[in-house]
């Protein structure tokens, strides 16, 4: 077996799964918020509200490992010459689902990565979320079915490609620095999850190290579901599994697993909107191809298209912050169902418009 | 008989998702498949051998070949 693919094997998506959840967990134990080791949705939100993008004070950071990921995916990509610079795939529809993507995830409060961390750590109200999840996946898979296609992508010149890893080497640089303008730029929370955080240099490699192997292993939280569902393949599925064993011993081991529905660390016990906000995340990142994390990946093998969807999260946890839409621990914001119910419609109007179903209706020929 | 099939540019899942419905079409004998991702890639091979087809790659300078038969 040649080394391109014994990186395609069902051991090393196993393995993948194992270092991602063991990563996390320790990557609280250094610091990091509770059940929240890695979660890209959260992460992203942390650098929208360090660069000012949203005021609320206690969750501004630049995280590290974001960047690692996008870096360490670039890494891989240039190493194994999968470094592709592509797009024009409908990019400002994939903003817009990047944007939804946010906002039903700080409803829930956490991305795909964050629920199945939760669950690891015996939050019980994460169990609605991924139900959620699985509906959404459900709801994309059967527009997929129906022929939905965002259209293809083109070869781009190179430097189209290299936008946002550069723009996450002049975050490192932000970060390394802990810049600081008269405008109070960048923002650096003093309490609360944003100020919780391991080792800068340790949790940005150990994100390399994530972002280099989940781009050689196509790891994706949302593929393992749709997969199993849409093409009956449980490679991905398999990864996830293990992420989730993997992240449960581990907590276990380190003092961090703790079983209820109470008083969970960054969590709230409204049911309704835990589901509904996954199944508007989960809907969001199925229609977008994959979930946060691989968005990022795929960002950093030139895919300019997962770059849009990501500067459409960070805009949406902008939105989400200042519009009281994200949840905090004591339920959802003011207008987070609403918005929920909005962005579901807008993603079904996609799915619809972007589908067979608006082309047989119109009765155009394909 | 065979036929070229173009996944070029598609995101994921579509390609394996087309190849997948044009092998049910075709139960046996040979397709060739044009994919630009490593991902593609990897996806339609596994789908394939799972579903009982044989795959050979083949690097065409940024684009792989897929020869699926059965």
């Amino acid at each position: 077996m040649n080394l391109k693919n014994w990186f395609n094997s069902r051991r090393i998506i196993v393995f993948t799964g194992a270092f991602i959840g063991i990563a996390a967990t320790v990557l609280q134990k250094l610091g990091n918020p509770a059940n929240m080791g890695i979660c890209v949705a959260c992460f992203e939100r942390d650098i929208a509200g360090a660069l000012g993008f949203h005021r609320t004070a206690v969750v501004q950071y630049i995280r590290p490992e974001i960047i690692g990921f996008v870096l360490g995916s670039l890494i891989a990509a240039l190493a194994f010459k999968e470094f592709k610079p592509r797009g024009g795939s409908s990019p400002l529809i994939r903003f817009v689902l990047g944007f939804l993507a946010m906002v039903g995830s700080l409803v829930f409060l956490g991305c795909p990565w964050r629920a199945l961390l939760r669950l690891s750590g015996g939050d019980g109200n994460t169990l609605f979320g991924i139900a959620g999840l699985v509906a959404g996946i459900s709801i994309g898979i059967f527009f997929i079915k129906s022929g939905y296609d965002l259209e293809r992508n083109e070869r781009i010149r190179p430097l189209a490609g290299w936008v946002l890893p550069l723009i996450m080497a002049g975050l490192l640089l932000l970060l390394l620095f802990r810049t600081k303008l008269p405008t109070g730029a960048v923002f650096f929370s003093t309490e609360g999850p944003g100020s919780q955080y391991a080792p800068v240099l340790i949790a940005l490699l150990i994100a390399l190290l994530v972002g280099f192997i989940a781009q050689r292993t196509r790891f994706c939280t949302v593929a393992a579901a749709r997969d199993v569902l849409l093409i009956k393949d449980t490679y991905l599925f398999t990864g996830v599994v293990s992420l989730v064993i993997a992240a449960w011993l581990s907590n276990i081991v380190l003092g961090q697993f703790n079983p209820g529905f109470q008083d969970q660390p960054v969590a709230h016990t409204n049911q309704i909107w835990n589901f509904g906000g996954m199944v508007l995340a989960g809907l969001s990142f199925t229609l977008a191809g994959g979930c946060p994390g691989r968005q990022l990946f795929l960002s950093g093998e030139g895919d300019s298209d997962a770059a849009v969807f990501i500067l459409g999260m960070i805009f949406g946890a902008g939105f989400a912050h200042n519009f009281a839409t994200a949840s905090s621990g004591a339920g959802p914001g003011v207008w987070g169902p609403a918005a929920v119910i909005v962005g579901l419609i807008v993603c079904l109007l996609i799915g619809f418009s972007m589908s067979d179903l608006a082309k047989k209706k119109k009765g155009v020929s394909v | 008989m065979s036929e070229q099939f173009d996944v070029r540019g598609l995101s994921c899942p579509l390609p394996v998702v087309k190849v997948k419905n044009k092998l049910t079409e075709l139960k046996e004998g040979m397709l060739e498949v044009l994919v630009d991702t490593g991902t593609a890639k990897d996806n339609i091979t596994r789908m394939a051998n799972n579903n009982g087809w044989k795959v050979e790659v083949k690097e065409q300078e940024e684009e792989y070949l897929l020869i699926i038969t059965k």
